[in-house]
């Protein structure tokens, strides 16, 4: 598949959405709503469940099954109250020592004027700081799309996997070709040349692994990310909160690509 | 010994001074006024975008600024159409290696740390080579227990080095962590224009926020709320004004009594031992 056809499977409208992922992998679950300040973004789905014997605290951007959920869900774009909330679970998980997991799946955070007015920056610059300073594991998975900032904001995490069709973009395809060849056609070469498939990012070490599809079969696919789940965390448990926060500066510090200057 | 020609060409200039029109009231200056008056335009007030030289030379204390975080290049390891070509073009039309400038200097009195992005270079979008030098002054400033001052003017993340430049949101904002959490005061001034992934990372990250009048700070861009609203934005829509109305920033102060107020700062955050 290309890079574009990928893009495309990425947003497929039958593709499970968050929701389906935290249903599918962990058990008796409770939705812990709002962020507190201002409201309840339903872009993002936040709680506390079971992964088998235990505890974690699950946020997962949702795009919504159905028309309706689709809107109130801003098609997967989440508001600035959305990753407050976020955030708001992950202060809470670190409180109780439970590791947080993540499901990663929108076009970018939301753009309007009553996000820029809630200060929409300032809640992913936020999300993403303090995430980095976690003292519990944090694993992020890209389900979908992975779009920019408002991607980054529940990524930034100790391992971060991909779904084998997931897509992750500083940029959305379309965006880019508009920028750079004043042309939205030209989605299919921007989709190329920004290098945003799963191998990719595994290539570029932005993915620690990729996660094979198999939505005929999606229980057996939840059974193996559980697994996968429960094998990080059982290695990352035996870290100390320090080292889990240097684990995961580490592994961003080495992102870079460059030169020296003679 | 000069020649007749240049002896010639600095007689023109002197005659006829190149003017700059301020984007605001359109009333035209002589560069070397305007220059001298830090890019705020005499006639408005207006405060025009400013390189990273000169906004190092209006803001700290004469001769103390010591560059740091040199020696990188940036590379087009996509071979992303034109890059390679932007590169080289704001290279030369700024004299600078690249989108920020790092450093040591004092202000009033006090020893800090400062970064300083230019707009002039690629829109001072955010990509390894600024992210890394951002990323190694937190670090330096972290070793060495100083403050940080960060002059924020961005497009955001740049979308030439793809991905690689988005995990410099997450890079940059551990080190900005790493040195909070040793106690360490940061302070960010947002310039025109703060957008994208540098607004949704370290320019809203500061202990204190203060932006310059005017100055426009958004994540989204404009036109894309526009088209996603349908509706009228309001004139101030992603002014300083308009985040300071919100409670986003913490004060606006004019570009020419910026020294003024960080070295207050500055010493209002002092360690109380260093005081005695
Ligand atoms: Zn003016």
């Amino acid at each position: 598949m290309t890079a574009y056809e990928k893009l495309k499977a990425a947003r497929g409208s039958r593709r499970p959405t968050g929701a389906a992922y935290v249903d599918g992998i962990f058990h008796d679950c409770m939705e812990l709503h709002g962020d507190r300040r201002f409201g309840d973004d339903a872009a993002i789905v936040g709680g506390i469940g079971w992964l088998d014997d235990q505890p974690v605290t699950y946020i997962a951007i949702d795009r919504g099954t159905d028309i309706q959920s689709r809107m109130a869900k801003n098609f997967g774009c989440p508001k600035p109250e959305g990753y407050r909330k976020g955030l708001r679970l992950m202060k809470q998980a670190e409180k109780f020592g439970r590791p947080v997991i993540c499901f990663v799946d929108t076009q970018g955070a939301f753009c309007g004027a009553d996000a820029e007015e809630r200060g929409q920056g300032q809640a992913i610059a936020e999300s993403i700081m303090e995430m980095m300073n976690l003292r519990v594991p944090v694993i992020s998975i890209v389900i979908g799309e992975g779009g920019s900032g408002g991607a980054l904001a529940l990524a930034s995490a100790n391992r971060v996997y991909m779904l084998e069709n997931a897509v992750y973009s500083v940029i959305s395809p379309e965006g880019c070709a508009s920028i750079l060849w004043k042309d939205a056609a030209k989605v299919e070469d921007a989709a190329e040349v920004l290098h945003i498939t799963a191998d990719d990012m595994k290539n570029l070490g932005v993915a620690e692994d990729v996660i094979k599809e198999d939505f005929n079969d999606f229980p057996t696919m939840c059974q193996g990310i559980r697994e996968t789940l429960k094998n990080d965390l059982a290695n990352m448990q035996q870290m100390s909160p320090e080292q889990l926060q240097q684990n995961r500066y580490e592994r961003f510090r080495k992102f870079g690509i460059y030169g020296e200057r003679a | 010994m000069p020649t007749l020609e240049s002896l010639i060409d600095k007689v023109k200039a002197a005659v006829t001074p190149e003017v700059i029109a301020c984007t605001a009231c359109k009333a035209e200056f002589p560069k070397k006024q305007l220059k001298k008056a830090n890019m705020v335009c005499p006639a408005c007030g207006k405060h025009l975008r400013m390189d990273a030289r000169a906004r190092i030379a209006a803001t700290v204390d004469a001769g103390s600024f010591t560059e740091l975080c040199t020696g990188l290049k940036s590379e087009d390891f996509f071979s992303f159409p034109g890059y390679a070509d932007k590169l080289d073009k704001a290279a030369k039309a700024t004299g600078e290696e690249e989108a920020v400038v790092c450093g040591a200097a004092k202000i009033g009195g006090e020893d800090c740390a400062v970064f300083v992005m230019d707009s002039g270079f690629i829109m001072a979008s955010m990509g390894s080579v600024v992210g890394e030098k951002i990323t190694r002054l937190f670090e330096y400033a972290t070793e060495h227990s100083l403050p940080v001052i960060g002059f924020t003017a961005s497009g955001g993340a740049r979308m030439q080095e793809g991905i690689v430049s988005l995990m410099q949101m997450a890079k940059v904002s551990g080190a900005v962590k790493q040195h909070s959490n040793a106690g360490n005061l940061y302070i960010t001034v947002l310039c025109d224009p703060t957008t994208g992934g540098v607004t949704a990372s370290f320019a809203m990250q500061g202990d204190i926020l203060i932006a310059e009048p005017g100055a426009l700070i958004g994540f989204a861009g404009r036109r894309v709320v526009e088209q996603t609203t349908k509706s009228k934005l309001p004139d101030n829509f992603q002014k300083a004004e308009f985040l300071l109305e919100h409670g986003f920033i913490d004060a606006i102060v004019e570009r020419n009594d910026l020294p003024a107020a960080l070295g207050n700062l500055l010493k209002l955050h002092k360690k109380q031992t260093e005081i005695a």
